[in-house]
């Protein structure tokens, strides 16, 4: 699409995306990354129960070059992280991954040398689902997270208005943690143990 | 068509001309041309992230045409250090990591893991027998999804998405009877060295008595789509061949070990947990091929449902005024009675009245057993026990600490995979997927 | 109170006495092993108030069972003994020591007779030990001289038994002959634990790695390689990985 490039801010360009959006979100084809545990409660969410036909995600697409979304259900070890990104390169605009699981948000319960933490580490994460394994309710929550997303997406010239904003409040937020920011702390101080 | 006039020496090498119906006159012409330096052979890599290889497997395949002249399996994409984490936590810690090895069979890692840390600890004569019963319930539950969960993707991989959807309906049903008992529907961490977690709630008896009046029928129906359909003939009987001495061979055990003839299944030569007091036959076919592993797996599905009813009569028979499903020593294990408390669920009131207000000795017990777990007697064991999938094993290495010193878990995915090649090489590339889907093998247990 | 560690010293009881009952020589072997912890709760770095800091527990002797072992493995310890008679070769020179522990049979076999145990386990009609289930590393780093431990499991159909052959090598000399071409099945398990340990098997087609990238430094599953995890921050905190936490053993 090239149009919402040209089309000013206004009525129009909302228009563009409500539509655009509501196309994206209503057929997104996920690309099957099921690696260890979670990819059984992938499955599971295409079973009948809890059923990913509703949403058009049945389908979901081997090859990458055709999927939209990449649900990264279970640990990534550090074998398998440049194949992660491989498959991520391939995957056209627009593409968004699901995280699914704690050790695919953040390296869950195996925090040692075989295991990436985090897979935001390799690829840009759009949502977060913890759990280990996430029931397939929760991933349908995500899902539904991020069809909300989806169609809440600005496109053209609000995206950059948008991105820059964002840019500006990510820069004023302070650090998780007091000692990483050069102000002086006045909060209690970190709980290792042994201090 | 002359071979001679058709080709040409260019600056990049020979080139051949072809205009159809030559075929074979152009593979004589390479071959009298002595090309053959393998140009014609081509290699594709099923990479790690593929439909059908049943996990983050890579395949890495050397093709004639169709005929597969080589295959090698590459593996180590799901290697998460489980072994060497378990060094670092303590006993009962280390049930929530084997658990996740592989991830279809989480009650046959925790059960291999557990009889080994029990043998170590010398407490196998003293597991009550009501938790003897629950660990043979779960297992054989776990036994029938699990072989859903490989005949389901058998179906899908062969294209009939029909079978994957009955089997990921049944085996929800199971998951929902796992959510009841144990409280999470995959990776429970709920059999614990000396017992169980818990004892089975209230109302368990009636959904298992509902799911075994409904799983025959269910079963049924794949049964009904599979066993006598000409298409799926043709697409595993007589492929993915291993006989005996190739299983001997490749130290193959499990239902592609039976698919051989042989009868040979731990739970009937080396019983543990009290199956030998259970009644059930152990399915074999003389075919050895992807059909009749199949054929195995379905008939041990109904032979685990028959070993489930007699659990099931067991549990719900008249119970003694004591039944604890935890071992009565203080030393290894508190009491596995959970209930709701004012503040959420947690161990029985009376439990805590006892530690809190009765008795010190109980309460020094809780502290040490909650900060350090127990000790286990320096040595080393191998535990074996008959999982979905073949012989699992757990050789661990105790120096007498609180924390494993040494885990090794034998995952029978890890040997079948291994036999891949001598199964698949020579056949055509569409067999190659029968070959794994009949192997069944779970990544996770293979690459730990 | 001083800990000596010369045998025969340590015990004041024993001294004299016509026959020391097995509990004391027990004792005393025992008293003649390194320490291997101190402290009743391990904690180090902080404090320890408990008073039970001044414990030091010694690492267990190992063992040797004595005859006879017990339900099969006598047969079988005779059996294999005969048949490396038959070929030629000592039973005491090829099995350092025999273990008969918690209803198991292990045989200390030193390496160079590896290969020829093993060919005599599956071989041999009366041991017909058809499958090797896997070879296992195991780290003692204590243990001078004896540092790895490669630990083989043999199942037989024929007779339904099982036994284990542990063969020990130093760090300094990590080669061990490979069983690949006795037992196909140990391919993998020898790759696999040339990955983790660094026991390179002679002989083997291809040791490569086969579980962590090809191009990875180390051996992950030794005692001094490090767990290697990270700390997990929260918000206003920082939980350190699990090999740096407080311990309680």
């Amino acid at each position: 699409m090239g149009i919402e490039e040209h089309l000013p801010s206004g009525i129009l360009l909302t228009t563009v995306e409500k539509v655009a959006g509501y196309a994206r979100k209503s057929s997104v084809w996920p690309a099957t990354f099921g690696l260890a545990c979670c990819a059984f409660e992938l499955f599971s969410a295409g079973g009948p129960r809890h059923d990913l036909a509703r949403f058009g995600m049945e389908r979901a697409s081997a090859t990458p070059r055709q999927a939209d979304l990449m649900i990264v259900a279970g640990r990534v070890s550090q074998k398998m992280a440049p194949v992660l990104r491989q498959i991520y390169d391939q995957m056209s605009e627009p593409k968004w991954v699901i995280s699914m699981g704690v050790c695919a948000s953040s390296g869950g319960m195996f925090n040692n040398y075989a295991i990436v933490q985090g897979v935001d580490h390799i690829v840009p994460v759009d949502i977060y689902l913890p759990g280990c394994p996430p029931r397939p309710e929760m991933l349908l929550d995500s899902i539904l997270k991020l069809h909300d997303k989806i169609q809440n997406m600005k496109l053209g010239v609000n995206r950059e208005r948008e991105i820059t904003e964002l840019e500006q409040a990510r820069l004023r937020r302070l650090p998780l943690l007091p000692s990483l920011s050069g102000a002086p702390r006045s909060a209690p101080e970190s709980m290792e143990p042994g201090q | 068509m002359s071979t001679s006039a058709d080709q040409a020496d260019t600056a990049e090498g020979r080139v051949y001309n072809v205009s159809g119906q030559d075929w074979d006159e152009f593979v004589a012409a390479v071959d009298e041309a002595g090309d053959r330096t393998g140009e014609e052979r081509i290699v594709v890599n099923m990479g790690p992230q593929h439909p059908s290889t049943h996990g983050v497997l890579r395949l890495v395949l050397t093709l004639d045409g169709e005929t597969v002249t080589e295959l090698r399996p590459v593996i180590g994409y799901l290697h998460t250090g489980i072994e060497k984490n378990l060094e670092y936590r303590t006993w009962t810690q280390g049930v929530t990591f084997v658990t996740r090895a592989d991830y279809l069979m989480p009650i046959f890692n925790e059960t291999a893991y557990c009889l080994a840390v029990e043998r170590l600890l010398g407490i196998e004569d003293r597991i009550p027998e009501r938790a003897n019963v629950i660990r043979v319930l779960m297992m054989e539950l776990n036994r029938i999804s699990s072989h859903l969960g490989g005949i389901g993707p058998l179906g899908l991989e062969l294209g009939a998405s029909t079978v994957f959807i009955y089997g990921m309906r049944e085996r929800e049903k199971v998951l929902d009877l796992f959510e009841l008992i144990a409280g999470l529907r995959m990776n429970m961490a709920f059999i614990r060295p000396g017992g169980v977690a818990q004892d089975l709630p209230s109302g368990a008896i009636e959904k298992l008595r509902e799911f075994l009046s409904v799983m025959p029928g269910k079963v049924g129906e794949i049964r009904a789509l599979f066993d006598a359909a000409p298409a799926f003939f043709a697409r595993t009987k007589g492929i993915s061949y291993l006989d005996l001495e190739g299983c001997m061979a490749f130290g193959v055990t499990g239902p592609m070990l039976r698919a051989t003839g042989l009868p040979w299944d731990l739970r009937k030569s080396q019983p543990y947990c009290g199956y030998e007091t259970y009644e059930f036959d152990v399915p074999t076919v003389k075919t050895c091929d992807a059909y009749g592993r199949y054929r195995i797996r379905m008939d041990e599905i109904d032979q685990s449902l028959r070993i489930i009813e007699q659990c099931v009569d067991r549990l719900a028979g008249k119970r003694p005024a004591h039944d604890p499903v935890m071992i009565e020593d203080a030393k290894i294990g508190w009491p596995a009675r959970l209930a709701l408390g004012p503040d959420g669920l947690g161990p029985a009131p009376d439990h805590i009245a006892h530690i809190m207000g009765q008795s010190m000795e109980a309460l020094i017990h809780h502290f040490k057993l909650v900060t350090e777990g127990f000790r286990v007697p320096a040595g080393q064991v191998y535990a074996a026990i008959e999982s979905p999938r073949g012989e699992l094993g757990a050789h661990v290495v105790s120096d007498g600490g609180t924390r494993p010193f040494r885990v090794h878990l034998r995952d029978p995915s890890f040997n079948h995979l291994q036999a891949l090649p001598a199964m698949a090489e020579g056949g055509l590339i569409a067999d190659v997927i029968p070959a794994i889907a009949s192997i069944d093998p779970v990544l996770g247990g293979v690459d730990r | 109170m001083t800990e000596t560690n010369q045998p025969g010293q340590a015990n004041e009881a024993g001294a004299g006495a016509p026959a020391p009952d097995p509990a004391e020589l027990a004792g005393r072997e025992r008293l003649s092993e390194q320490i291997v912890r101190t402290g009743m709760f391990g904690v180090q770095g902080t404090p320890d108030t408990s008073g039970y800091g001044g414990l030091k527990v010694r690492r267990p002797p190992p063992l040797s069972s004595p005859r006879p072992y017990g339900s099969y493995f006598d047969e079988v310890a005779d059996a294999l003994g005969g048949s490396l008679e038959r070929e030629g070769w000592s039973f005491g020179d090829a099995v350092e020591r025999v273990v008969s522990d918690r209803g198991e049979l292990t045989f200390h076999v030193r390496r160079d007779h590896l290969i020829t145990v093993a060919q005599r386990l599956r071989d041999d009609p009366a041991l017909a030990f058809e499958i090797m289930t896997g070879v296992s590393g195991v780290h003692y780093p204590r243990d001078e001289g004896r540092e790895l431990h490669a630990v083989y499991h043999f199942l037989s159909i024929t007779h339904n038994r099982r036994v284990r052959v542990e063969v020990s090598v130093p760090d300094a000399d990590p080669h061990i002959p490979s069983l690949v071409g006795v037992y196909p099945a140990n391919d993998w398990h020898e790759r696999e634990t040339w990955d983790f340990f660094g026991l390179i098997f002679d002989g083997h087609p291809s040791l490569t790695r086969i579980e962590m990238p090809d191009d990875w430094k180390g051996h992950p599953q030794r005692k001094d390689y490090p767990l290697g995890g990270i700390p997990v921050e929260y918000r206003g905190a920082t939980i350190p990985p699990p090999d740096e936490r407080r311990a309680y053993q």
